[in-house]
């Protein structure tokens, strides 16, 4: 027997907001519509930007890419912050476990001093990459169009953060939290050589002015390459070499680079869909960053991973790219 | 190892700022272009003490909780039809003027905080910015979330972001913040952290949430509770800012006074609106506007700004106006509102014979002189049915957009008219302290898109004011604008209630 709870039910006089009704009609909208759609200003704006007074405020033309509604970029995730910052509340519960893990049974002690240095030379460094996506995605963000594109890459932004502060926690747990390790793996990113293309890359990405540009070649072209590299394939030769136990504390990554991409490949089949100008920019810019990251990376790689290493993740790369219909 | 183990501080330090390094291949400033033309010297980063110290992990954490709370209530509101709660069907217009005139604003701070965080220099005020950002990314949309509701109800909430950027007083709030965004880095820091956040924020946002509170509006008032731990976060980043760029270096002492005199004035004539809600527009009140400003600016600001002597800096400009101001303004923005009723997107009211008396009270010097008798002559022509609307535009002042219906202060019979010429045109103002913004920067206003002007000038649509209301703001003629007598949202709401 089910039983009715009776509540008085008022007729509302209108289902949702009227943006939202002009966009998808007269019914009721979710939270992630009625906190996404038309929220940035379109028009009359006051001042031109002391900074920049080429363009509005917020302005289209801050980039090469045309879209007719900028609100089609929307998120397949879904996400609003509150959306959001509870998945990732999730995720960070299961690395908080995997890292309070790691610490209380002494897992740092049992890695040996191999396994260790390779951590400080190879992996902790990443930081400073993910430092530099996260300029990269609040450049997407402050200059972008619409809040669809630009809510979800401050989303990222913080998560690169987030992702930096987790890989600098690692090489704390190396140290016994002293920082020393730190110091060391910043050493290899200033002055190791095999670092210096990808330091010169990262710093050369901060003076991108085509904010899309930016964001792609961060989100779609480094990271494609740098996570398969780092997490993935680094992942199966430090298990080998007795160091199965990191892969606990880069499952955060791992689990995140998943939920990222599905988002990322979207706005990407969309805006290749748009026009075939558009379509025609993607693939100019993939190409010329996948060349660009991929001779910094060379000297890198060949001293950390198998000499098939990068044609692996370039695999990868150009899966990702011909599911977004980035074609010439 | 035998270094010693890390202090939170230093660990907060390498978890953030430490991230950062010094470029050798491109020219930094090529990456942070924005950090000299104001004429700001930063002369060490390193100097900048972190205002608080959250990592993401935290901050997931903590957010997410505070999140799954609030969302329990507003589902819980809406299941129960929390809009009946309220006091009566008036109160509703408060947050009528919050959604279309201040959550905007809210996101406009989170675009304002995601460009500083990308273009500050230093990684500890960048990181404290980006954390900024997402907080007002997070407060439009739980507002939105709060009103969703009500908007389903009350007629006025609908179309609150097309609002925003066309009618003529939400060009009010809307100018402050374009004018924040559009400045330097440094300078949209000390508006909006500094003098907004830090000297001013109680002002608007408690009287506010406490309106909400004491008239019955679970959903505004539980986001409010829920955005008072950000709002401390955002509190520190201000104080940190001005005392940073204080002891960085001399020369940045009168660039930062220039700031506080102007965005403090601009931020006065910004919160009218709210002096206006909190004694005319709550049916059960708080405080008289009067009694929030003594305690939130005179008390709380004059110690601020005694702690802030030792560095050179003095009470803002025009401070001893807003002495006076305190008196009249909420008054005298009531009625602006009053006479120009058919053309806002909310519903407007005389005052109850007891909140007259109110009101009296609260402004024994002010209110029995200059104010109550408008209102007594209002009511005599309301009753013999000849509700007056202004039907003439008003001319706005270049500077703050209001309608130059503000008095002398000396001399509350007299609008206070102020102007400048510039390259041959005549601008005018509402006070001395907005001509004296304009003054200083008058390539900038000479920019001001003002409604009235655009409407004058056949760039908002339509011939007639009808015309504008109607097809370039989008308003319901009938029930969006006019008094609440007679309105739908009023007919509903005695439906509701079974009265007649």
């Amino acid at each position: 027997m089910t039983i009715e709870i009776k509540t008085s039910t008022l007729e509302p006089v209108r289902n949702t907001f009227a943006n939202i009704e002009r966009r998808f009609g007269d019914k009721p909208a979710s939270r992630y519509q009625e906190a996404t759609y038309d929220l940035q200003a379109e028009t009359n704006f006051h001042y031109r930007p002391l900074w920049q007074p080429e363009f509005e405020l917020n302005d289209k033309n801050r980039t090469k890419i045309v879209m007719e509604d900028w609100y089609a970029l929307k998120d397949p995730r879904q996400f609003y912050y509150g959306a959001y910052v509870q998945q990732r509340a999730k995720m960070q519960e299961a690395a908080e476990s995997s890292y309070w893990l790691f610490e209380k049974r002494n897992l740092a002690d049992y890695l040996s001093d191999d396994v260790k240095n390779l951590l400080i030379t190879y992996l902790i460094p990443l930081r400073h990459i993910e430092n530099t996506a996260n300029l990269n995605n609040m450049y997407g963000c402050a200059f972008g169009y619409g809040t669809a594109i630009t809510q979800a890459l401050l989303y990222n932004a913080m998560d690169r953060l987030g992702i930096a502060q987790y890989l600098s926690r690692i090489g704390l747990m190396l140290d016994g939290n002293t920082g020393q390790s730190l110091i060391e793996s910043k050493q290899h990113w200033m002055e190791n050589p095999a670092w210096q293309g990808i330091r010169a890359l990262c710093e050369e990405m901060t003076t991108v002015e085509d904010w899309f540009e930016v964001v792609l070649a961060q989100n779609l072209v480094m990271d494609t390459l740098v996570f398969n590299l780092f997490y993935e394939q680094l992942d199966g030769k430090l298990a080998a070499m007795g160091g199965r136990d990191i892969a606990m504390l880069t499952e955060f990554m791992q689990a995140w680079n998943k939920d990222v991409n599905k988002w990322f490949d979207s706005v990407l089949k969309t805006v290749a869909s748009e026009s075939d100008e558009n379509k025609a920019l993607l693939h100019a810019w993939t190409e010329k960053w996948q060349s660009k990251v991929l001779d910094a990376l060379k000297p890198v790689i060949q001293e950390l991973l198998e000499p098939e290493a990068l044609d692996l993740a370039v695999a990868e790369l150009e899966k990702r790219i011909k599911k977004a219909g980035i074609t010439a | 190892m035998s270094a010693k183990k890390l202090n939170l501080k230093d660990k907060y330090r390498l978890l953030t700022r430490d991230l950062d390094w010094e470029y050798s291949y491109v020219d930094r400033k090529k990456a942070f272009p924005y950090e000299e033309f104001e004429g700001i010297k930063i002369t060490d980063w390193s100097k900048w003490e972190d205002p608080f110290r959250l990592t993401m992990d935290a901050y997931w954490k903590y957010q997410a909780e505070k999140e799954k709370k609030l969302y329990a209530i507003f589902d819980a509101f809406a299941q129960n039809n929390g809009h009946l709660n309220v006091t009566d069907a008036r109160y509703v217009n408060a947050i009528k003027i919050f959604l279309t005139g201040v959550s905007p604003l809210e996101y406009q701070a989170y675009q304002g905080y995601a460009h500083v965080g990308r273009q500050f220099g230093g990684a500890g005020a960048r990181v404290a910015c980006q954390m900024q950002s997402i907080d007002e990314l997070r407060h439009v949309q739980t507002q939105i979330h709060a009103m969703s509701h009500y908007n389903k109800y009350f007629d006025g909430f609908q179309d609150w972001t097309h609002m925003h950027d066309r009618v003529w007083y939400l060009s009010v709030p809307k100018s402050f913040f374009d004018d924040a965004r559009s400045a330097g880095p440094f300078e949209f820091l000390i508006a909006i952290s500094f003098s907004f956040e830090y000297v001013l924020t109680n002002l608007l946002f408690v009287p506010f949430m406490s309106g909400a509170a004491h008239n019955g509006d679970m959903a505004t008032c539980t986001f409010g509770f829920s955005a008072q731990s950000d709002e401390a976060r955002h509190m520190t980043l201000g104080l940190e800012i001005i005392k940073f760029l204080l002891e960085q270096h001399e020369d940045n002492v009168p660039i930062v006074q220039k700031w506080i005199d102007k965005w403090f004035w601009r931020g006065t004539r910004l919160l009218s609106i709210v002096a206006m809600m909190m004694d005319y527009m709550l049916p059960n009140k708080v405080m008289s506007w009067k009694e929030a400003w003594e305690v939130y600016f005179e008390e709380a600001g004059g110690a601020l700004f005694k702690d802030l002597a030792r560095y050179g800096i003095r009470m803002p400009k025009f401070v001893e106006v807003t002495e006076k101001e305190k008196e009249h303004v909420s008054h005298q923005a009531w009625w602006i509102f009053y006479n120009y009723g058919h053309a806002a997107g909310f519903h407007t009211w005389i005052p109850s014979d007891e909140e007259l008396d109110w009101l009296s009270e609260k402004y024994p010097d002010t209110f029995d002189k200059y104010y109550r008798p408008r209102w007594e002559l209002a009511k005599k022509m309301e009753a013999e049915g000849k509700r007056f609307y202004s039907q003439a535009l008003p001319q706005l002042c270049t500077t703050c957009q209001i309608p130059m219906g503000f008095t002398k202060m000396d001399d509350p019979t007299q609008i206070a008219y102020r102007s400048s010429d510039y390259e041959g045109e005549k601008y005018h103002f509402c006070s001395d302290g907005c001509k004296h913004i304009f003054d200083e920067e008058p390539e900038k206003y000479v920019q001001s898109w003002l409604p009235v002007h655009q409407i004058y000038q056949g760039n908002c649509g339509g011939a007639s004011v009808e015309e504008v209301l109607r097809d370039y703001y989008k308003l319901n003629l009938g029930a969006d604008n006019l008094d609440i007598k007679g309105s739908p949202d009023e007919q509903r709401w005695k439906e509701w209630k079974g009265v007649a």
